[in-house]
């Protein structure tokens, strides 16, 4: 990562001044599966499709909603296996950070520092850009907060916002049904119904995962029994 | 000579009713000569967070420029002060980083919280803190201070009161002590 022997980058401008590498990526995030995120008043939601390529493979076994902190989630749309390389950075970088302060990383730093590895990958000898977009949910003494961060390193704070395919409809659901005071019960089943929107087949707690924090500032994944309760009630 | 007691130096924070007094010696000497009787050992990081650094003066001066650096750029990426808590830790990881060549310097760190309590703590020269709820003292007058600081001390002092006690630890203390002194300086927050 970055220590390659080539000491010049393969993502250059192209003459209409943009970094087609980046554009690229973000191609592979608009084919990755749906994920979005809603900040409520008290807390915030985020929740992914989980289409498995076959009905053989172990669904309890795959995590795609993981915590980088006791109080921050993450949530990605594009290639799997990017995301787990910057959560495990990320995780080092709060870490790092809750070592030298001995208090939690603030999660607008967190987004920062995540942010700026996704960069140093646009431009450092050897390596790609990554493939993901990240959805970050947290709950600080800032409150809580909702990140976008991108394969280019820009990232974003959001009211609510949904990455990968079937973007543009989710978005304008959210936009319908976003209220800024919503309760996170609330932002639960919206974003619920969004992903319904656009959903393949019949959804329940094994297709799709949800990860919630609240202003008890932890953050967990619910159990499929815990989204069929949900599914339950948005019905 | 100690390495520690090349310079000399005497130093005090008190806490008191909602307010925090530090205070210090203002003489630098190399070895039994004087050479200054105007050297700043208390250094303000920001409104309500002062540091005090006993010992080898270049390290006081070297441990506040690094110090300052480190809270402006604290400052400027999160846009906020940095608490006292959290200042303390930053001086603990920065003197243990050199554990095996420190800086021959004990800070004494003296503050108010977010919500007006006065917090204060000192650590040795390789970073381990010690929390304390009524004073902190360092430096080459560091036993003395002690006495004078325990039997002076009442909690819950104003302003103006804890001004006069934290004063007088100081002086009677350093007058105790040859190689500090000759001036003082008390910062009431």
């Amino acid at each position: 990562m970055g220590d390659s022997q080539y000491s010049f980058s393969l993502t250059t401008f192209s003459p209409s001044g943009k970094l087609v590498q980046i554009e690229y990526a973000l191609m592979a995030v608009g084919a990755g599966q749906t994920s979005l995120g809603i900040k409520a008043s008290n807390g915030v939601v985020i929740a992914t499709e989980k289409k498995l390529p076959s009905i053989l493979v172990d669904e309890a076994s795959i995590n795609k909603i993981q915590s980088l902190t006791p109080n921050i989630g993450v949530v990605y749309s594009g290639m799997g296996p990017d995301s787990r390389v910057l959560v495990r950075k990320s995780r080092k970088q709060a870490q790092t950070y809750q070592r030298l302060y001995q208090e939690p990383i603030p999660l607008s730093q967190l987004v920062r520092e995540t942010a700026a590895v996704m960069q140093e990958f646009t431009q450092s000898g050897g390596v790609r850009p990554f493939g993901v977009s990240l959805l970050v949910a947290g709950f600080d003494d800032n409150g809580p907060q909702l990140y976008q961060v991108d394969p280019s390193g820009s990232y974003f704070s959001w009211k609510a916002s949904a990455i990968g395919k079937n973007v543009s409809n989710a978005k304008t659901f959210l936009e319908k049904r976003y209220t800024d005071d919503m309760e996170l019960e609330d932002a639960i089943h919206t974003a619920i119904l969004t992903l319904k929107e656009g959903f393949e087949g019949q959804i329940s707690g094994k297709n799709i995962e949800i990860g919630i924090i609240d202003d008890k500032r932890i953050f967990k994944v619910l159990t499929p029994a815990e989204v069929d309760d949900y599914l339950a009630e948005v019905e | 000579m100690s390495i520690t007691s090349y310079n000399g130096s005497a130093l005090i924070a008190m806490v008191g009713k909602d307010c925090f007094a530090i205070a210090s010696d203002r003489r630098l000497g190399v070895n039994f000569q004087t050479i200054a009787c105007d050297f700043q050992r208390i250094f303000k990081i920001h409104d309500t967070l002062y540091i005090g650094l006993s010992g080898l003066a270049t390290d006081v001066q070297t441990m506040h420029q690094r110090l300052q650096f480190r809270h402006k750029l604290y400052q400027l990426r999160e846009e906020r002060n940095m608490r006292p808590e959290t200042f303390a830790s930053l001086v603990s990881a920065i003197l243990y980083e050199k554990r095996f060549g420190p800086y021959f310097c004990e800070p004494i760190i003296a503050g108010l919280n977010e919500d007006g309590t006065p917090f204060i703590c000192t650590t040795d020269l390789i970073g381990a803190k010690q929390l304390s709820k009524d004073f902190v003292v360092s430096g080459t007058a560091s036993e003395s201070l002690y006495g004078a600081c325990e039997s002076m001390y009442k909690p819950d002092l104003g302003p103006d009161e804890l001004f006069e006690v934290i004063s007088q630890a100081l002086l009677s203390s350093v007058d105790r002590d040859c190689i500090s002194g000759w001036g003082g300086i008390v910062h009431v927050v």
